[in-house]
């Protein structure tokens, strides 16, 4: 079952400080477990942000442990993956880091420079409260006390979150003091080696690994870090435990995730939707052709494959999807996806950071002979030449970027091939081309906006 | 200790040498930058691949542990 919350971020947000609506029952108070019931992470109908007097009437305080390491083994117990993409067991990142001989450094990374993504902003935006909660367990749990929060530029946001800080800081909530810093408006800034880097005082980019962040990241220091709700959940599983946080989910992916859900009409929605859940409950199927998954590094699945499958790495990678950072696209019939990829695949090839050759000469070859696919008649070696270029990017940079962006290239490739053998034809089953898929209103940055 | 050839690609800038003193291992793409052989380096190559690696211009070539 799903619980929708819309969430109309940015825009202001009236109404009562406690969003709580009439007939659900008191508010919890303490430690007492709020059952299985989602939402965990948003407020039923929450677009009212939470503050402390609130949070802490909700929860209570965090519950330190009083010695780094006993969180560990509770996070494994609970089988907490990462929420921000790459779904890594939360506890082997703790483990590595608290194994350091140097005293490690605590990051929150809420730079969700995926365009068509909303998750962390509403999260941060609406329950900033459990995000640094968990930011101040994470540290404890790894004996850190240089901790920050690392954020997308938007000043509302971060003076929110200022704000949100400095009440915790009076109220005596928080072990380490917490610094915000400023996430550049790119797609890459929150890869862990690029913010790391802006972090260290460098430019946001992405570099050779090893030695991996967790080993040496910020100013060379061990670094843990964590998607800002990879922190939320800790936060909650730190109260009330691994068998509370199982209740959701399925053996193998427990747990709750937010998502971005973008629905054939147009409608675009943040909810928290347990693992395992139905695809086809939580996007509308009918009059869709194809489902993107993963966001701009995940896959498309057409709707007859996705309507059969749950919200689940499990079912997913059969399509060579996977759940990501839980964006999910539902295109409608009646659109060129291959129109819409060839926009993305543009806009990707312009984020890539241009360090590594592959990738700074391939991805806009790429997106370039896509583009070519998008037109009527268009020259037949354009998807060979692709599909050759699409394997000399793969593996060959110093992140993911170019394997995320052949992933998503080749799925419309093998999805969209009808409408393909259309083009060719001199057809589209969509010339008027209206934009569907969400970029950066804003996408000619300069050198500048890496830092 | 097994060790594997990578070149850390932002800090290479395609010369190529590599491909000239090492072919058996290193190949040029169609850009000009550099295909690496993956697996443990065998040993009978040991010599050839220490020279290539000192001797990139962006010491960008590295050998490491294999992954």
């Amino acid at each position: 079952m799903t619980y929708g919350t819309t969430v109309p971020y940015p825009s202001p947000f009236p109404g009562p400080q406690d969003s709580r609506p009439a007939g659900l029952g008191p508010a919890r108070t303490g430690t007492e477990p709020p059952g299985a019931d989602l939402p965990r992470l948003l407020p039923v109908h929450g677009a009212v942000p939470v503050d402390l007097r609130t949070h802490l009437s909700r929860y209570a305080a965090p519950p330190y442990f009083g010695h780094p390491g006993k969180l560990i083994p509770v996070l494994k117990a609970a089988g907490l993956t990462g929420r921000g993409g790459a779904a890594f067991p939360v506890h082997r990142k703790l483990q590595a880091v608290a194994e350091a001989r140097t005293r490690p450094v605590v990051i929150g990374n809420g730079a969700e420079g995926e365009p068509a993504s909303d998750k962390d902003k509403s999260l941060l935006w609406i329950s900033p409260h459990l995000v640094l909660d968990g930011l101040q367990l994470a540290a404890e749990a790894v004996g850190s006390e240089a901790v920050a929060l690392y954020v997308h530029r938007n000043a509302r946001l971060q003076e929110r979150l200022r704000a949100a800080v400095a009440e915790r800081a009076a109220a005596g909530v928080d072990l380490a003091p917490v610094e915000i810093i400023d996430a550049p408006p790119r797609f890459l800034a929150g890869e862990e080696s690029a913010l790391a880097s802006r972090i260290s005082g460098q430019p946001a980019m992405p570099r050779f690994k090893p030695p991996r962040v967790f080993e040496r990241g910020v100013v060379g220091r061990p670094t843990l870090v964590h998607n800002v709700e990879t922190l939320a959940h800790m936060a909650l599983i730190a109260r009330y435990g691994p068998a509370w946080f199982r209740a959701a989910g399925t053996p193998e992916e427990p747990g709750s995730m937010l998502c971005t859900l973008h629905q054939a009409d147009g409608r675009r929605d943040v909810v928290e939707t347990e693992l395992g859940t139905p695809l086809r409950d939580l996007l509308r199927l009918e009059g869709t052709q194809a489902v993107l998954s993963g966001g701009y590094h995940g896959a498309w699945v057409p709707a007859a494959d996705a309507a059969r499958m749950t919200l689940s790495n499990e079912d997913l990678k059969t399509a060579g999807a996977f759940v990501g950072a839980g964006v999910l696209v539902a295109l409608p019939a009646g659109r060129c996806g291959i129109a819409e990829t060839a926009r993305v695949a543009r806009y990707l090839a312009l984020e890539s950071a241009g360090q590594c050759g592959p990738c700074f000469n391939g991805l806009p070859r790429i997106a370039a002979a896509l583009d070519e696919v998008a037109s009527p008649r268009p020259d037949p070696r354009a998807v060979t030449d692709m599909i050759r270029w699409a394997g000399l990017v793969e593996g060959r940079g110093a992140c993911h970027h170019p394997d995320g962006t052949t992933r998503f290239v080749r799925s419309a490739l093998h999805v969209f091939r009808e409408e393909i053998r259309n083009h060719s034809d001199g057809r589209c089953v969509d010339p008027a081309r209206e934009p569907f898929l969400p970029l950066p209103a804003d996408t000619a940055l300069d050198a500048t906006d890496w830092s | 200790m097994k060790r594997e050839l990578r070149v850390d690609p932002t800090a290479c800038s395609g010369h190529g040498l590599c491909a000239e003193l090492l072919p058996e291992l290193v190949t040029l793409d169609e850009w000009g930058y550099p295909i690496v052989a993956r697996g443990p380096v065998p040993r009978s190559l040991d010599r050839h691949v220490r020279r290539a690696v000192t001797d990139c211009p962006a010491l960008a070539l590295k050998l490491l542990p294999t992954s």
